[in-house]
């Protein structure tokens, strides 16, 4: 039966999560080169067009659709048939059935566009597109089938609350695949890649951080004490993966810098996603340290291993999803919520060798699926900017805009 | 007539401009400029990454005055932008032809 205090928290959590992707634009584009700033707020809101429209003439239906073997939904709610105001029987029976649909909408929406960071400043607009939505097609829906729309993943007991796997590691992976296939920027180890605009990512990050109580209170389904514990825990892993990353790069390199203390908090709410509605406030604390400390060595690891992932798209959400989904291994506790499980430190090994399983599944379809992809798309069209087209930037070059006249 | 063109902090911007005006100097032109000199650059960190900034913001003044108050302008500016740091910069003077104003016609001093 519809409730309508559930119906208006799930409306107004859609909407906040809807406000993530731009908020991403602006986070990412602050940290891009002036000439390439157009371009690349251009790849994230592109994405609410783009993806919407796949979700609701196939995507909804793959991904949430009456199970096929546990592998994929059938195409019954393609072009939203059959899906209207009455409650879906399986998922949030308490609001109608496209506002859940719509609140889906929005993390289908935001994933392709979290990977754009991995190779900023040097991808062609068209098939650029043509990724996101093969990708989300190929990718983003079989694996939320998988784990949120009755799949194998699922039904074998892994959680994951609001998108640890699904959203952050996926896209993660994906980055990794894409940023060594296209290659490093022009220039990349010899030139300076000074980001041109912090104050810009502090506005990304604070929008980005409004949206994520949408993302991962709204993930209850309905306006209840998991929404509550969901809300709290968000906030708690926000503000503790800040002050760690920002106490750590103060004893590593001298200086606590702004745009340490906005990577920490990021990754501290990447890395409660997929714990937050499982997990008490003392737990959070942990999980928001853990995803602070370990994100901030992952983004330096990265200067080693010598690939170029831009915006750190792999340090940040990928290795942020795959350490909360780890971590809910641990810290899972039914008494915070009954319909979850408990992890190693509540008595269930067990459960962290589901949540490993769930990682190996996840990861590795989605490295594969992204190779393939990419390899496609570039043999019909590169995916690369042409040399000079890269050196003019892609406000230009791509788009005929500036973002900044003298 | 010389032009006399200063490249200093550009905090000192305030300072050197009312230097220069209580000599009686009417107008300037001020352009933000990047470069360096001995100071050098200096270092940025972006998650970890550090990076050698070699050029350095700074403003550039440039001002046409008669000869006889060169040195005092010199003196000056030097007062007023001086910090005692690396980094404070440099004045050029050089030579100046003749200036036209515009709106008159009126040449040389008269049109300074």
């Amino acid at each position: 039966m519809i409730q309508s205090g559930d119906t208006a928290f799930i409306l107004v959590s859609a909407a906040l999560v809807l406000l993530m992707t731009p908020a991403l634009a602006l986070f990412y584009a602050g940290m891009v080169r002036s000439k390439n700033v157009l371009g690349t707020i251009m790849q994230s809101i592109i994405m609410i067009s783009l993806i919407t429209l796949e979700w609701i003439y196939i995507g909804y239906s793959m991904s949430f659709g009456p199970d096929v073997a546990g592998i994929i939904g059938d195409l019954s709610f393609a072009a939203l048939s059959g899906v209207g105001t009455a409650p879906s029987p399986d998922y949030a029976t308490t609001v109608p059935h496209i506002v859940f649909m719509i609140y889906q909408c929005m993390f289908a929406v935001i994933t392709p566009a979290l990977i754009t960071g991995a190779f900023a400043e040097r991808v062609r607009f068209l098939p650029f597109c043509i990724f996101s939505v093969l990708w989300s097609v190929l990718v983003y829906n079989p694996v939320c089938h998988w784990i949120w729309g009755g799949g194998f993943l699922g039904a074998m007991g892994v959680l994951d609350f609001a998108g640890g796997l699904v959203v952050h590691l996926t896209c993660g992976v994906a980055a990794l695949v894409a940023c060594i296939m296209i290659g490093p920027r022009k220039g990349f180890g010899k030139r300076q890649f000074i980001p041109h605009n912090l104050p810009m990512t502090v506005i990304g990050t604070g929008l980005l951080w409004f949206g994520w109580f949408g993302f991962n209170g709204g993930s209850a389904l309905a306006a209840d004490e998991i929404a509550a514990t969901a809300f709290v825990a968000t906030h708690i892993a926000g503000m503790t993966g800040m002050l760690t990353w920002t106490l750590v790069e103060w004893y590593h390199i001298g200086k606590p810098t702004t745009l340490g203390a906005c990577s920490g908090a990021i990754a501290g709410l990447a890395t409660i996603t997929p714990a937050a509605g499982f997990v008490g406030p003392n737990s959070a604390v942990c999980i928001g340290f853990l995803g602070g400390m370990i994100c901030y060595l992952a983004v330096l690891a990265k200067n080693r291993f010598g690939y170029d992932d831009s915006l750190d798209v792999v340090g940040i959400h990928g290795v942020g999803g795959l350490i909360g989904t780890i971590a809910l291994g641990f810290f899972a506790s039914t008494a915070v919520n009954p319909g979850g499980a408990d992890g190693l430190f509540f008595g269930n090994p067990g459960f962290l060798m589901t949540q490993l399983t769930g990682i190996a599944v996840v990861g590795g379809y989605t490295l594969v699926i992204s190779w393939i992809i990419l390899k496609g798309i570039n043999a019909f069209t590169p995916l690369r900017m042409e040399e000079n087209d890269e050196e003019i930037g892609m406000d230009t070059s791509e788009h005929s805009e500036s973002a900044y006249q003298a | 007539m010389k032009k006399i063109e200063i490249i200093t902090r550009s905090y000192k911007l305030e300072d050197v401009k009312e230097s220069l005006t209580a000599l009686g100097i009417k107008g300037m032109t001020v352009t933000e400029v990047k470069g360096f000199g001995r100071q050098g650059g200096h270092k940025e960190v972006y998650r970890g990454a550090e990076y050698q900034v070699d050029f350095v913001p700074k403003i550039k003044i440039e001002v046409v005055i008669d000869d006889e108050i060169v040195a005092e302008a010199v003196q000056a500016v030097s007062g007023a932008a001086r910090t005692g740091q690396v980094g404070d910069g440099k004045i050029f003077i050089s030579p100046i032809e003749d200036v036209v104003r515009i709106r008159t016609g009126e040449s040389g001093s008269d049109a300074i």
